[in-house]
């Protein structure tokens, strides 16, 4: 795709974050649109376009009253949202709509209109693994994180150090869920939940949504608010199982999103001024930093913890306080675009100053699904 | 009452050779007999090349400890947690998720790399799980 094409014209996340028991998913889901749609000064009848993860397209246009002529329902995880980004930027420039809406909501806490998620016993999942006593990603996403750990030489420390980073930036965000400081010793000593994991290593489990609406760049200049370009896009998937991945030292998916984006924004590292990795436990930043080619896996650990990512580090990472203390929906990726929208809109709790290009990589369905987008505010 | 039984897999045309080895005491793997890969889980085709000619073959049982977490919460139903959930990587090179037993759950017994061998866990009368153990000698 060409860069800097399509713009992100609105974006807002759900009215409140975190327990929200007077609503139902599907209403999660219009908060967040109505929201941005208000951001951007549209109205819902200007949208042509639609995404969205998990919920279908056909339930959500219905229930807001969109008659799109461009629909994506790709439902691969927490990075759905990623890849709607990307599909959206090619379908604006292929012409086959002009505004594109693209909502996530869950109702991850109160569980209200929440389809259930179930593994059938005839799948493959349900064939070898589920009999093996998974249970919930917390049981199954950090089951490479051992083999990681000898490979590389990485600790427990430095795995507790991602947690506490990312709480001193949820600490400068209002919204952030979790914001009271915590040490490496209240990580090493939380409640044990699946070991190498403990509590303060995993996501927060919240409700809320986002959304976010696209246009062409040339249209972008008439909105109200500051264009955020598209600058390069990335996507892959390798396997709904964490015991076939190709390895446990790397993500294959996260291998082929993250460099086909920054060569098609045609940058390098040393121009990225801020940092999304979708942390859903705390060594998703490794396997990023590692995978995305910022460093070697070996030097993520000491990276991290030597305060790199931290507030006025060289790399700002997870500036929201991520998933492990912002918010956790279920589908964090969401989350991660509002951030990265925000810093390059300059309107972030915690900004970068001067921040010009920030990277966002999710991560879906454990290790399934990968996802990078790179923003710009300049043109 | 007695506790929930743990997830019981249910075979399909393509995997149903696998669980009839298990039931017979045989980890069953398909070999490639086009370009000899070997490869888990079961298909009637070669994920690395697509030929359609490929062979089951009985397994040594031998592996290695690729990885493991150790559930406390929430455990699975039919689990008293702590349990390992490990990833074997089989001497053919395969990998595949299974129970480590006969060694306590914990990080100091369970040491990557160890050497494991398959074990038969029947979980009524139509499906037998592979789990592992520790190798012996």
């Amino acid at each position: 795709m060409r860069r800097n094409q399509v713009a992100v014209v609105g974006a807002a996340e759900t009215t409140e974050l975190g327990v929200i028991p007077n609503m139902s998913q599907i209403q999660l889901h219009a908060d967040a649109a109505l929201n941005a749609i208000a951001d951007a000064g549209l109205k819902l009848s200007d949208i042509d376009g639609f995404a969205t993860a998990v919920e279908t397209p056909q339930q959500m246009c219905h229930y807001l009253g969109i008659t799109p002529t461009w629909v994506d329902g790709t439902s691969v995880g927490g990075c759905s949202f990623m890849l709607h980004v990307r599909h959206a930027a090619a379908a604006i420039e292929a012409g086959l709509c002009k505004t594109v809406l693209i909502t996530h909501a869950e109702s991850g806490k109160s569980m209200i209109g929440k389809l259930p998620r179930s593994i059938p016993a005839d799948s493959l999942q349900g064939q070898f693994e589920a009999p093996f006593g998974v249970y919930g990603p917390p049981s199954m996403f950090p089951i490479p994180v051992l083999r990681y750990m000898k490979t590389y030489g990485i600790t427990h420390e430095q795995l507790a150090m991602v947690a506490v980073v990312q709480r001193e930036w949820a600490a400068k965000n209002p919204r952030a869920m979790m914001k009271d400081p915590i040490t490496v010793d209240d990580v090493l000593n939380s409640r044990m939940i699946a070991y190498p994991f403990r509590l303060l290593q995993c996501c927060l489990v919240t409700d809320g949504g986002g959304a976010l609406i696209l246009t062409s760049a040339d249209r972008a200049k008439d909105f109200p608010r500051k264009p955020v370009y598209i600058l390069g896009t990335g996507e892959s998937v390798e396997t709904p199982m964490v015991s076939q991945m190709e390895t446990f030292t790397s993500s294959r998916a996260f291998k082929v999103a993250g460099p086909l984006a920054f060569k098609e924004a045609g940058i390098t590292h040393a121009d990225v001024d801020h940092l999304m990795i979708y942390d859903a436990f705390a060594h998703l930043p490794l396997f990023g930093l590692g995978d995305l080619g910022f460093m070697p896996h070996e030097e993520t650990g000491p990276f991290i913890a030597a305060g790199h990512t931290r507030p006025g580090g060289k790399l700002p990472l997870n500036t929201n306080g991520g998933g492990l203390s912002y918010m956790h929906s279920g589908m964090y990726g969401m989350y991660a675009l509002q951030e990265s929208v925000r810093q390059m809109r300059g309107i972030a709790p915690a900004q970068v100053p001067g921040a010009k290009i920030s990277v966002c990589h999710g991560v879906g369905g454990m290790f399934a699904a990968s996802g990078t987008i790179i923003f710009t505010n300049e043109r | 009452m007695a506790e929930p039984m743990r997830a019981r897999p249910k075979p399909t045309p393509e995997t149903q050779h696998f669980w009839d080895g298990t039931r017979a005491g045989e980890l069953r793997l398909q070999r490639c007999d086009a370009c000899a890969h070997v490869y888990f889980p079961p298909r009637p085709f070669c994920p690395s090349c697509a030929s359609r000619k490929v062979s089951i073959f009985k397994a040594s049982g031998k592996g290695t400890l690729y990885s493991y977490v150790i559930n406390h919460r929430p455990a699975a139903p039919g689990f008293t947690p702590p349990y390992a959930i490990a990833v074997v990587a089989l001497e053919e090179g395969p990998r595949m998720m299974s129970n480590i037993t006969g060694c306590p759950q914990t990080p100091e017994a369970l040491e990557l790399d160890m050497p494991l061998e398959v074990t038969f866990e029947p979980l009524d009368a139509q499906i037998t799980l592979p789990l592992f153990r520790p190798a012996k000698g």
